[in-house]
C-alpha cells in the first residue's frame, strides 16, 4: 500500500474524468455523483496518509521512483515529506466539498466536473512530485481545466479574468522551464529534486546579469513563477479578477489550494536548490514584500467595504492576498517557529478562506449579488448561516482558540527574531483585519433586516451547504486548540530545510536526503 | 557507395511508385469522366510511397531491392544522397502528402473537373520535395526547389474562379521567383569561391583553402534568400500569409507542413555537412570568419517575434495560422544556431510534432469551412456548443499543443528546443523563445475562447460529425496527446536519422 497511495491519489481522479467522459450528458444527477464518488478514495487515502506518516524523520517518505524517460533522466519520482503531506491532506479534504459546491451547475455539468477532476489530479501531482520535469509537467497542467473553468462557467467578466490567469501564469511557468532546463545542464544531468539540492555549487560567482550572481538569477526566475501564485505583489493583479468571477467551487480550489502551490514552490524548490541566494535574496523578496503583501491586502480589502464595487467576494480575495503575506514573512524568517508558523497557515488559510468563499456563495445563491451594501439584518433572517458565518470571519480574524492564531502567532514569533520592522508591520495588520471584516458584519448581518428581503426568498442555510462547511468548521476549530496535529507531521522536514538553507552560510552544503 | 544513374534507379522506389501515380492520374484523367476517384489514385499512391520509403527505413534496403550491403551513399553521380536524414524527411513528406490528398478528398473547395491535375501536381511536389531532401549538389538543390515552387504556384492558384486564390499565386510566383534568382545567384559565388557544386567538394575546398570571409558571407546571405523563403523566415516571409490564406486549405496545410520540412531538410544539409565541420561531443564547428550562427540567430529571434506579434491582431483563421507557422520556423531555427547534434535532433523531432499540430489545425479549419464557407474567427463562434464537439475539443488539443503545453506534443518539442538552446548557454534566445510562447498563448487561445466561451448567434446551425475528416482528427489529436506522454519511440527515429553522410 506505502508503494501506491500517491499514485493512487493523483491517478483515481483522472480515472474519473474517463468514466465521466462516457457518460451520457444529460443525465446530470449521474455526472455529479460520479464525480464525487471519485473524490472520495482519494480522500480516504489522505486519511490512511495522516495515520501512517511519520512525522519524526525529516526523510520522503512513501515514494515511488519508476523511469519514465531514460534517454533525458525522467523519472516518475513521487514522495511526501513534512513540507507537502499538508497540502497533500488540504487538496484531498478540499476536493469533495468543492464537488459539493459544485452541485448546482446547470450548464454542461459533463465538462465542467471532467475538468474539475482533472485539476483535482494535477494538484495532487504538484505536490507529490520529486522530479523537477514532472513536477512542471503537473504544474502547467492545472492551467488548462482552470481556464475553462472559469471561462465557461464564470461571471460575467469571465473570459477577461480566465485569459489575465492564464497568461500570467503561464509566463512564470515559462521561467522555471529555462531554470529547470540550466539545473539539468549544470548538475549532473537530472532532473531528481533530491539529487539537485545543493547543486548552486556547479554555479561560478561571477556576476551575469545586473550585477546578480547565477543562482541569483535563477532565485529570481523561479521566485517569480511561485510569485504569480502566492499571489505577491506586484505579481497579484489577476487574484481579484480570476476569483470574483469563478464560480463558488472554483474560488474555493483556487484559493484554498492552488495559492498554496506558490509558496510550496518555494520551499521546495527555492530553499534546497539555491540555499545560498535564499540568504541572500529572502530578505527583501519574501520578508520585505510579505510584509507589504499583508498590509496591501488587508487595505484593500478594507476599502471594499466602503468603496464601490463592494464586492464581498473581492474582498475575501484581498484578505487572501494579506494572510499568504504571512506565510512569505513566516518563510523568510530561518526561524523554526517561522518556517512551522508559515506552513500552517498555508493549511490553516486554505481551510478558512474555503470557508469564507462558500459563505458567499451561499448569500450569492440566493440573492444573486455580493454587494456588502445590499444587506443588512441579515442575522435575523438566517441565523443559522450566520452562525456559521461568524466562525469563519472569527477565524481569518485570528481569533485565539481557532487555527489561524496559532500559525499568525508562530510567524509573528519566528520573524520576530530576525526582522522587526516587517513583523511590526504584520502585528498591527490585525487592526485592519479586524476592522474589515468586523465592517462587513456590520453592514450584512447587525442591525435591521431591509425591506427587500420579502421579495428575495432568503431560505437559511441548507443542509448540503452546512455540509460542505462543517468539516472544514471542525478542523478549524480543533487545529485552534491542538495544532500538534498539522505540527507533528510537518516539523520534523521543516527544521531540516531550514538548517540546510543556514548552512550555507558556512559554505557546507548539507543533502536534502 | 558512389553510383551512376542507371544503378541508382534501384534506390529510388518511393519515388518511382509517385512518378506511376502521377502518370497513371494523368492517363485516366484523359479517359475517365468521373473525377473523384482520382483522388483514391493518389491517396494509393501517396501510401504505398510511405509504405517502400518506411521500408527503407525500418527494413533496409535488403528486404526490398534485394540488394546485398547496401549503404548510404550517393546516387546518380553524387547529386543525390541516401541516408538517414534522407529517409526521415522522405517519411515525413509522404505522411504529409497523404495527408493533403485525405484532406483534399474531403474538402469542398477541391470539387470540379481540374482535380486531376490537382492531384497529380500534389504529387508531383512530393515527389520535387523528396529529392530536395536528399540533394547532395547545389544544382539538385536549385532544381528540387524549383521543381516544387512552381508545382505549389499552379496548387495555390488552383481555385481559378476566386481573386484572391488567383491573387495569392501570383504574389508567390513573382515572390519565389525574386527568391530563387537571388539564391542562384549567391550558388553561382559559392561555385566561383569553392570550385565545385558538390556539398562534400564545397566542404574540402572551403575548409583548407581560405575564401575571402566576406565573398563568402554575402554568398551565403544571398542562398539563405533561397532557403529561408522555403521556410518562411524573415525577412523571406511575406508571401506567407497570403498566399496560406488564398490558397485552398488543403494546399496551405500541405505548404505550411511539407514544404516546410523539405526547406529545413535543404537548409540542415547546406550548412551543416557542407560549410561545418563535426567536431567532437556532438557539437559543429563552423567556418572561422563567416559567422552565420550569429546570423541565423537572429534571424531565429526575428522570426519567432514577428510571427507572434503579426498573429495577434489577425481575424482569419487562416491568416493566423500563417503568421503561427512563421514562428513556427522561428523556434525550430534554435535548434539550427546551436550548432549541436541535440539541436539537431530537436529539430527533427520538432517537425514530426509540428506536422500532427499544424495539420490538425487545418483540418478542423476546413470542417468548419466545409460547412459555412467561412474562415474568420466568427465562423468558429460557439463551435463547441453547435454539435462541434469534436472539432472543437480537437482544436484545442491543436492549438494548445501549438502553445507549447503539457502534457501534449508541443510542448515535449519546445522542450528539446530549449534543452539543446541551454545546453549551448544561449540563454537570451531562450528567454525569448520562452516569452514569444507566451504571447503566442493569446492569440491561440482567441480561437478556443471563440470557439468555446462565446455562445452561438443561433444563425449558424449545427455542425454535422463528417465521416471523412473525423476520423483524421480523432487519429490526430490522439497521436498528440499519446506522443505528449511517451515520446521516446519518436525521438529514437529523430535521433538515429540526424545524421548526415559525410563521404
Amino acid at each position: 500500500m506505502e508503494h501506491y497511495v500517491l499514485t493512487l491519489i493523483i491517478f483515481i481522479p483522472i480515472v474519473g474524468m474517463a468514466t465521466i467522459l462516457c457518460l451520457p450528458g444529460r443525465s446530470h444527477d449521474l455526472i455529479k455523483w460520479t464525480a464525487l464518488l471519485f473524490t472520495l478514495p482519494p480522500l480516504f487515502l489522505g486519511l490512511w496518509l495522516y495515520q501512517n506518516f511519520n512525522g519524526a524523520v525529516p526523510d520522503l517518505q512513501f515514494m515511488v521512483r519508476v523511469p519514465w524517460i531514460p534517454s533525458y533522466n525522467i523519472n516518475y519520482f513521487v514522495g511526501v515529506d513534512g513540507v507537502s503531506i499538508s497540502m497533500v491532506l488540504l487538496t484531498v479534504l478540499l476536493c469533495p466539498i468543492c464537488i459539493v459546491a459544485s452541485w448546482g451547475i446547470e450548464r454542461a455539468p459533463k465538462g465542467y466536473f471532467a475538468l474539475f477532476l482533472l485539476l483535482d489530479a494535477a494538484m495532487a501531482g504538484v505536490f507529490c512530485a520529486m522530479d523537477f520535469f514532472l513536477f512542471y509537467i503537473f504544474w502547467e497542467l492545472m492551467l488548462l481545466p482552470m481556464y475553462f473553468l472559469i471561462g465557461i462557467w464564470g461571471g460575467p467578466r469571465r473570459e477577461y479574468a480566465a485569459i489575465k490567469f492564464f497568461l500570467y501564469t503561464m509566463l512564470g511557468s515559462v521561467l522555471m522551464l529555462v531554470a529547470m532546463l540550466v539545473f539539468y545542464f549544470h548538475a549532473e544531468y537530472t532532473f531528481d529534486l533530491t539529487k539537485l539540492a545543493a547543486s548552486a555549487k556547479n554555479f561560478s560567482a561571477d556576476p551575469v546579469l545586473f550585477g546578480l550572481t547565477m543562482p541569483q538569477v535563477l532565485w529570481l526566475a523561479l521566485f517569480v513563477n511561485f510569485a504569480v501564485k502566492i499571489p505577491a505583489f506586484p505579481f497579484h493583479t489577476w487574484l481579484p479578477d480570476a476569483h470574483v468571477e469563478a464560480p463558488t467551487a472554483i474560488s474555493v480550489i483556487l484559493a484554498g489550494v492552488l495559492l498554496k502551490m506558490g509558496t510550496y514552490g518555494i520551499l521546495r524548490v527555492n530553499y534546497p536548490l539555491l540555499p545560498e541566494a535564499t540568504l541572500q535574496l529572502a530578505p527583501y523578496f519574501l520578508a520585505a514584500l510579505g510584509a507589504w503583501n499583508i498590509v496591501y491586502g488587508a487595505l484593500c480589502a478594507l476599502a471594499q467595504c466602503f468603496i464601490e464595487p463592494k464586492d464581498m467576494k473581492k474582498l475575501v480575495a484581498y484578505s487572501s492576498i494579506s494572510h499568504m503575506g504571512y506565510v512569505m514573512l513566516g518563510m523568510a524568517s530561518f526561524t523554526p517557529q517561522g518556517i512551522n508558523g508559515a506552513v500552517l497557515q498555508m493549511f490553516n488559510h486554505g481551510t478558512i478562506t474555503a470557508m469564507l468563499f462558500l459563505i458567499v456563495g451561499v448569500i450569492y445563491d440566493r440573492a444573486h449579488h455580493r454587494r456588502i451594501d445590499g444587506f443588512g439584518g441579515l442575522a435575523s433572517v438566517m441565523p443559522v448561516y450566520t452562525g456559521i458565518m461568524a466562525l469563519a470571519f472569527f477565524a481569518a480574524m485570528g481569533l485565539p482558540g481557532l487555527s489561524a492564531f496559532i500559525s499568525e502567532v508562530l510567524v509573528l514569533l519566528g520573524a520576530w527574531q530576525n526582522y522587526k520592522i516587517p513583523t511590526i508591520l504584520g502585528a498591527a495588520t490585525v487592526i485592519l483585519t479586524a476592522g474589515y471584516l468586523l465592517w462587513t458584519i456590520q453592514q450584512m448581518f447587525l442591525g435591521k433586516p431591509r425591506e427587500d428581503y420579502a421579495h428575495m426568498h432568503l431560505s437559511e442555510i441548507s443542509r448540503r451547504e452546512l455540509g460542505m462547511l462543517i468539516p472544514l468548521g471542525v478542523v478549524v476549530v480543533v487545529l485552534g486548540v491542538y495544532p500538534h496535529a498539522v505540527l507533528d507531521l510537518i516539523d520534523a522536514s521543516l527544521r531540516n530545510l531550514n538548517s540546510i538553507v543556514l548552512a550555507a552560510v558556512q559554505g557546507a552544503p548539507v543533502a536534502l536526503r | 557507395m558512389n553510383l551512376g544513374s542507371v544503378d541508382s534507379l534501384v534506390y529510388l522506389y518511393p519515388e518511382g511508385i509517385l512518378v506511376l501515380a502521377i502518370l497513371g492520374i494523368f492517363i485516366a484523367d484523359l479517359v475517365t469522366d468521373d473525377k473523384e476517384w482520382l483522388g483514391t489514385v493518389a491517396l494509393i499512391g501517396a501510401a504505398l510511397a510511405l509504405v517502400f520509403t518506411s521500408g527503407l527505413s525500418f527494413f533496409g534496403y535488403r528486404f526490398i531491392a534485394g540488394l546485398q550491403g547496401w549503404g548510404e551513399g550517393w546516387l546518380f553521380h553524387r547529386m543525390m544522397i541516401l541516408d538517414n536524414f534522407a529517409i526521415f524527411f522522405k517519411v515525413l513528406l509522404a505522411l504529409s502528402a497523404l495527408a493533403a490528398v485525405w484532406m483534399s478528398l474531403g474538402s469542398n473547395e477541391v470539387k470540379g473537373p481540374n482535380q486531376g491535375e490537382y492531384y497529380a501536381i500534389l504529387l508531383a511536389s512530393t515527389l520535387g520535395m523528396f529529392f530536395m531532401a536528399s540533394a547532395a549538389n547545389l544544382l539538385m538543390a536549385y532544381l528540387s526547389l524549383e521543381f516544387v515552387s512552381l508545382t505549389s504556384y499552379v496548387l495555390t492558384g488552383y481555385l481559378r474562379r476566386n481573386r484572391r486564390s488567383g491573387e495569392a499565386a501570383l504574389k508567390y510566383l513573382i515572390y519565389g521567383g525574386v527568391a530563387s534568382g537571388t539564391m542562384i545567384y549567391g550558388m553561382s559565388w559559392i561555385f566561383g569561391l569553392a570550385g565545385s557544386m558538390d556539398y562534400a567538394e564545397i566542404n574540402a575546398a572551403l575548409m583548407q583553402g581560405s575564401p575571402d570571409p566576406l565573398a563568402l558571407f554575402v554568398a551565403l546571405v544571398l542562398v539563405l534568400a533561397g532557403f529561408g523563403y522555403k521556410i518562411a523566415a524573415v525577412p523571406f516571409h511575406m508571401w506567407a500569409p497570403d498566399v496560406y490564406h488564398g490558397a485552398p486549405i488543403p494546399v496551405t496545410a500541405f505548404l505550411a507542413v511539407g514544404s516546410k520540412a523539405a526547406g529545413f531538410a535543404l537548409l540542415m544539409r547546406f550548412f551543416y555537412p557542407a560549410l561545418s565541420k563535426a567536431g567532437e561531443g556532438g557539437t559543429w564547428q563552423f567556418l572561422s570568419g563567416v559567422d552565420w550562427p550569429q546570423l541565423m540567430l537572429v534571424i531565429s529571434m526575428v522570426t519567432m517575434t514577428l510571427g507572434n506579434l503579426a498573429a495577434l491582431n489577425q481575424q482569419n483563421v487562416k491568416r493566423l495560422l500563417a503568421y503561427s507557422s512563421i514562428a513556427h520556423a522561428g523556434y525550430t531555427l534554435m535548434g539550427f544556431v546551436v550548432l549541436s547534434d541535440e539541436g539537431l535532433q530537436a529539430m527533427l523531432f520538432y517537425l514530426v510534432v509540428y506536422y500532427l499540430m499544424n495539420l490538425g489545425a487545418f483540418l478542423v479549419v476546413m470542417v468548419v469551412a466545409n460547412h459555412n464557407g467561412r474562415e474568420d474567427l466568427d465562423g468558429f463562434r460557439g463551435l463547441a456548443w453547435r454539435g462541434g464537439a469534436l472539432p472543437a475539443v480537437a482544436m484545442a488539443i491543436f492549438l494548445f499543443s501549438l502553445t507549447g503545453l503539457p502534457p501534449l506534443a508541443g510542448f515535449i518539442g519546445k522542450f528539446y528546443l530549449f534543452a539543446a538552446v541551454v545546453k549551448a548557454e544561449f540563454y537570451y534566445l531562450a528567454v525569448v523563445g520562452i516569452l514569444n510562447s507566451v504571447v503566442s498563448l493569446y492569440y491561440y487561445v482567441r480561437v478556443i475562447k471563440t470557439m468555446f466561451l462565446d455562445a452561438p448567434l443561433g444563425t449558424e446551425g449545427t455542425v454535422a460529425y463528417d465521416s471523412h475528416n473525423g476520423p483524421l482528427l480523432i487519429v490526430l489529436s490522439v497521436v498528440t496527446i499519446v506522443l505528449g506522454l511517451y515520446w521516446a519511440p519518436l525521438f529514437e527515429f529523430a535521433d538515429r536519422s540526424a545524421r548526415f553522410f559525410l563521404g
